[in-house]
């Protein structure tokens, strides 16, 4: 028979719709999406097992990162508020000993030595009529003594002070009152102590109107401060940086009548005296932006008539913009061991999806020869992976969640789990099923469907 | 005459290293509307190579081949992959059903891609399932089917979308031979429907059950012979 022929017969005859490809708007719909993803659920659950353990190298990605951000955020939270209880504001200088000296008072003249430092009442008259932006300053002279309430006592630290000490220093009176102007002028024995204190010293009755013995003299209790919270040990530089300090604020005048200019300390077998006359003085500034110049100028001014560097500058803000510093290290870091675990779960995708691929060759030939596409073929394996990463990273952040709540309740460490590390890592694993998933995908789409069928 | 396929010089050369094979040296041939043609012939004659040539799963090297008046013989792959889902309905010697589908979700493939509505699917799939038997099966895995059934449902599947051609390789390989004649029944009632049926045997008893016959050997039409009714 002649085939041309009849070739162009057929073209004439039968002919039974267009060759250009139809309108395939259907595979963006919703309805379309919605059998895909099912289809995907179906072979998932063919490999249950694999399918978990797949799962778990995300899960675990997601989950240690949202804990360790959570952790991360709650402990350098805690560093800034404490940072914050100083004032932001405030410039602390605190006398202290140089250690050359320390040394002569010991190994030479024992004693008779009155060895004289510190910051000086003089510096804090220089300061503020030199230094402009400077809105208050508190001197603090700070005595080592004992407090007692009849029997009970407490190893405490005296600070005489100005009568606003409260708000300069962020540390708030929480019950009763601070001591006031007149008292201070009258030289009169009142203190306000602190929490911790009343606990140790008035354990049985009100501490407010109570009195607190120091030497031989009786102070009348007019307030309590509030609790505070530690400062971190890098943060103190002197010498009360580790155990709580237990403080108690008398007027800087009584101070003065009290103890005199010169203190004695008694050691092993020596006396030792020192002359200091301001230990601790706060220097608050008017604008925030100011506080690093102020602070370059103050210390200029000290410098100016010391050989040696008797004192030690804190300032807050520095401080705390050294934690931030420290906070986006500590994220960069995080990130990195984010992004490490994420490529593991990873490639574990992969590697299965490859082994899906492999072993459903058979299938993609039958679905090709049933009339799919490339596309379809794509599609449904990309839909498989992200299933299965984003499904990972689901639990992961429930897992993650909960883990930080547990370290709370358990190791009573502040934690934060912030939003955007909850949608970050989320984020993250589905990008990773679909960057993962691709290469599978396109291997299996790529195969030729006659060879694809033939595949045992 | 009117023509639902037609081959025309048909070549097909593979190239495996340094070797290239020629397995179709120029076929020609025609099939009408309602015609029950059986292709034979000895491994190795070019049978396999011109199945997957006109299921278009594969382009010839050269030659024309017009399925349903279009020359499908050059397309891209797209265009292939929807004219095998529209035209053309595959029936394996080895089922190939997917696994993890159920019954009525197999025939319902080669639907799924060309976007029919999922409740259309549904009802074509659930009619075609019990035309073929299986009606009281439709939520049924392959592996909980006999042999026989689990074809039942790949000629379901192939009949699903209307096809112009129905393709068959060895349909009855892998079965009893029970199994293999209610098969073959199925396939001489689709005939008795004025279906075109193209069925790639080398059992001469499957054969028989053709109105036409086709051998060939060695990439050539040996004999091309009508049986008179």
């Amino acid at each position: 028979m002649n085939a041309p022929a009849a070739a162009a017969t057929a073209t004439a005859t039968l002919h039974t719709g267009s060759l250009r490809p139809r309108a395939r708007s259907h595979r963006l719909g919703i309805g379309h999406w919605r059998r895909v993803l099912r289809l995907g659920i179906k072979s998932l659950w063919a490999h249950r097992l694999r399918s978990l353990l797949t799962v778990l190298g995300i899960v675990f990605g997601v989950c240690s990162v949202i804990a360790m951000l959570a952790i991360g955020e709650g402990a350098s939270y805690e560093a800034q508020e404490q940072l914050k209880s100083l004032g932001s504001q405030n410039i602390i200088l605190r006398s202290i000993k140089p250690a050359e000296d320390q040394k002569v008072s010991e190994s030479g003249s024992r004693q008779n030595y009155t060895l004289t430092y510190g910051l000086k009442e003089v510096d804090v008259r220089r300061i503020r009529s030199t230094v402009p932006g400077i809105e208050a300053v508190v001197p603090g002279r700070i005595i080592r003594d004992f407090a007692w309430n009849v029997r009970y006592r407490v190893d405490c630290e005296i600070v005489g002070t100005v009568s606003w000490y409260p708000e300069m220093r962020n540390h708030p009176v929480m019950k009763g009152r601070f001591f006031t102007d007149r008292e201070y002028d009258g030289k009169e024995n009142v203190c306000v102590i602190g929490a911790e204190m009343v606990e140790r010293l008035f354990p049985f009755e009100q501490a407010l109107g109570g009195s607190v013995r120091v030497g031989r003299s009786y102070f009348k209790v007019v307030g309590v401060m509030a609790p505070r919270p530690r400062l971190p040990a890098t943060a103190g530089g002197g010498d009360n940086s580790a155990t709580t300090v237990h403080r108690m604020f008398i007027p800087l005048s009584t101070a003065r009548t009290h103890y005199g200019e010169i203190l004695f300390k008694r050691r092993s077998g020596s006396f030792e005296s020192e002359r200091v006359e301001l230990h601790e003085v706060t220097v608050k500034v008017d604008e925030l932006d100011r506080v690093r110049t102020v602070a370059a100028a103050i210390e200029d001014i000290l410098k100016f008539d010391r050989k040696k560097k008797d004192y030690d500058m804190l300032v807050p803000l520095e401080l705390l913009k050294r934690a931030e510093e420290t906070r986006r290290l500590f994220n960069i870091v995080l990130g990195s061991i984010a992004a490490i675990s994420l490529l593991v779960g990873g490639i574990g995708i992969m590697n299965i999806m490859l082994a899906t691929v492999t072993e459903r060759t058979r299938e993609i030939g039958v679905r090709r020869a049933l009339g799919a596409r490339r596309a379809d073929i794509i599609t449904q394996f990309v839909a498989e992976a992200t299933m299965l990463s984003a499904a990972g990273g689901l639990l992961g952040v429930l897992l993650g969640v909960s883990i930080p709540w547990v370290v709370t309740a358990t190791a009573g460490m502040k934690t934060i789990i912030t939003w955007w590390s909850l949608a970050l890592s989320f984020g993250i694993s589905a990008i990773v099923g679909i960057a993962f998933g691709l290469y599978p995908a396109t291997r299996a789409a790529q195969m030729d469907p006659v060879e694809a069928l033939r595949h045992e | 005459m009117n023509y639902v396929l037609a081959v025309d010089e048909l070549r097909k050369t593979y190239r495996m290293g340094p070797v290239t094979v020629e397995a179709l040296r120029g076929v020609s041939f025609g099939i009408e509307p309602g015609e029950f043609i059986s292709i034979m012939g000895p491994s190795g004659c070019g049978k396999s190579t011109l199945l997957s040539l006109l299921g278009c799963l594969d382009r010839p090297t050269t030659g024309r081949y017009f399925l349903g008046g279009d020359d499908v013989s050059q397309l891209d792959d797209d265009t292939l992959s929807d004219i095998r889902g529209t035209r053309i309905g595959f029936v394996f010697q080895s089922y190939n059903l997917v696994q993890q589908l159920s019954v009525v979700e197999n025939i319902e493939v080669p639907l799924f891609y060309q976007g029919i509505s999922e409740a259309e699917c549904r009802t074509r799939a659930e009619d075609l399932a019990r035309r073929v038997g299986l009606g009281h099966r439709l939520e049924h895995k392959p592996f909980e089917l006999s042999g026989g059934q689990q074809q039942r449902v790949a000629i379901a599947r192939a009949l699903v979308n209307e096809p112009l051609l129905i393709l068959a390789d060895e349909p009855t390989g892998n079965l009893d031979s029970k199994s293999g004649v209610e098969i073959l029944e199925i396939f001489d009632a689709l005939h008795g429907q004025g279906k075109t049926v193209v069925l790639v045997t080398h059992d001469d008893k499957v054969a028989e059950r053709a109105n036409r016959v086709i051998r060939l050997k060695d990439g050539v039409v040996e004999s091309d012979l009508r049986k008179t009714r």
